[in-house]
């Protein structure tokens, strides 16, 4: 018998780890993706219970999908919904009805199947990021709705709605069709994507937003496990790996913004760096590189840059080019004007800048002003920076970006 | 599963009759309508006369009313429709976007609903 505290954590542990490949299991055998999630926060009810009163079973995993199977019979027959759907479903749970001790029962893996559900076209964004979360991350409706700033109810209206759309639109559980797989992997990756940028904008103590970057990493992992010859799945693991392994430089003791040229080094996380790296290399090796490899290939030559003056920028440069030749969005010339400035001349950097200055919405873009006054200032052009500068923080969002910017601003000779 | 594409359009968007253009379109809808009747798909499907013969009728308190014109003044307007049988939705988005105004109009694509 397991005290219960031991229970609790046995429990949560399995929600963590194998809450997706669960879950997947069963919406691929009743296909009814809320009646599979229903049934098996019921049988997570029941674990707690049992488990703490008998103790652990020999394969926790097993005894919940079984578990979880009779409490969807349970479900269907409370419903009364007597369609032919139901009973079929029903049948099919009967002659399914195995013992929950049973060790011996394997359990297939659907979660590529589940994560292409969970991010189908015919879902609007922001569900498809949330039943991701929930579906394959196994984080809590609280948990999700705290990450994205929102109320739980809110939350919770969003996830059923979705799944409700999944089960009545006639979505299928299914890998994508051959014609879709390509444009829907891409959907997967940038619903991942999103979720790290999503956790990379948190501000310091906004704990839950920042553990979506360690959730975009672990569900980047699951991908390429899932997905072994995908350059792109790499491709976005590295950038991931790579950029999180400058976390804890990037702020100072109090909080404050760090800019890379002022990062310690030797704090940079080298096993984060040597993985991302080598993904990196795995990734490019199929041509064309992708967008996420070619940004893991600039982060990585950043990472493994002794110092900021030995940081190889023509090679950023000339990285740059490429992705902007392929992917022409303006933003990605204001990280470029910066590497040109190192690798060539601060004066090149602002033509570069100045060629899309009137694109997009640039001008009201923070990182646009903000890089403008940084290579005006290096060219002593002070009263001009001074008033990129007052741009660039009247467009920041963040405090601590607003106050390193203030810090700048204020080292400036305006006289 | 049924799925019915709506099929949503200005009516003055798009390739008009008496232009060039006109002639490839329809031969596009009739293609359209061989492929899916071909495939063991169409289960149904018209096109509709124009918006302005549109009569709108409601009853509220026993009281029949019929109003001239459409049930909403849009912009776009449902103009035809399809009922295809495919095995997902993923079928059928692929056949709706198939459909010529996909590429001037929209198409909505809703499950029918089966009573059983």
């Amino acid at each position: 018998m397991l005290p219960p505290v031991q229970t609790q954590s046995l429990v949560a542990r399995l929600i963590r780890e194998d809450w997706g490949r669960i879950l997947s299991s069963l919406v691929a055998s009743t296909g009814d993706f809320a009646l599979a999630e229903d049934s098996l926060q019921d049988a997570v009810v029941s674990a707690l219970e049992v488990w703490s009163k008998d103790g652990a079973p020999r394969n926790p995993d097993a005894w919940l999908i079984t578990v979880a199977r009779r409490k969807a019979l349970d479900r269907i027959r409370r419903s009364q919904v007597a369609d032919r759907k139901s009973s079929e479903l029903a049948l099919w749970l009967e002659q399914h009805h195995s013992d929950p001790e049973d060790r011996e029962m394997t359990i297939p893996d659907h979660r590529l199947e589940l994560i292409f559900t969970c991010c189908h076209p015919a879902l609007e964004e922001k569900s498809r990021v949330a039943l991701t979360l929930r579906a394959l991350g196994g984080l809590s409706t609280e948990e999700i709705a705290n990450a994205f700033l929102d109320k739980p109810a809110a939350m919770a209206a969003r996830l059923t709605r979705a799944k409700h759309k999944l089960g009545a639109a006639g979505v299928a559980f299914k890998l994508p069709d051959p014609q879709d797989i390509a444009e829907r992997t891409d959907t997967v990756l940038s619903v991942v994507y999103l979720i790290f940028t999503e956790g990379c904008h948190a501000t310091n103590g906004e704990m839950m937003r920042e553990n979506l970057v360690q959730e975009a990493i672990r569900l980047g992992r699951i991908l390429t496990s899932l997905l072994p010859d995908h350059a792109e799945a790499k491709g976005l693991l590295a950038l991931m790996l790579l950029s999180d392994s400058r976390r804890l430089t990037r702020r100072g003791d109090s909080g404050e913004f760090v800019p890379l040229e002022a990062q310690n080094r030797a704090r940079w996380d080298q096993a984060r760096i040597s993985e991302g790296v080598a993904l990196t290399e795995a990734a490019l090796r199929h041509a064309p590189a992708g967008r996420y490899g070619l940004q893991a290939a600039i982060s990585a030559v950043h990472a493994q840059a002794k110092s900021f003056k030995e940081t190889d920028w023509p090679q950023i440069v000339a990285l740059y080019d490429v992705l902007y030749g392929r992917f022409p969005n303006p933003i990605l010339r204001i990280n470029q004007a910066l590497a040109l400035s190192y690798a060539n001349s601060p004066e090149a950097g602002l033509r570069l800048l100045a060629s899309v200055e009137g694109e997009g919405k640039l001008a009201s873009y923070q990182p646009f002003h903000a890089c403008r006054a940084d290579l005006l200032a290096r060219l002593g052009r002070h009263l001009e920076a001074a008033e990129s500068y007052r741009a660039a923080i009247a467009l920041s969002r963040a405090p601590e970006e607003a106050s390193f910017l203030e810090t700048r601003l204020s080292a400036l000779r305006l006289n | 599963m049924q799925f019915m594409c709506l099929i949503y359009n200005a009516e003055d968007n798009g390739p008009q009759p008496g232009t060039e253009e006109f002639g490839p379109y329809m031969q596009g809808y009739m293609d359209f309508t061989e492929e899916v009747r071909e495939a063991g798909k169409l289960l149904g499907g018209e096109a509709l006369q124009s918006v302005s013969t549109a009569t709108t009728v409601s009853v509220r308190g026993g009281k029949t009313e019929v109003v001239d014109g459409p049930f909403a003044e849009t912009k776009e307007q449902l103009g035809g429709f399809y009922i295809l049988d495919c095995k997902d939705l993923d079928e059928a988005l692929a056949y709706a976007a198939k459909i010529p105004d996909a590429a001037y109009g929209r198409v909505e694509v809703r499950p029918v609903m089966i009573f059983d």
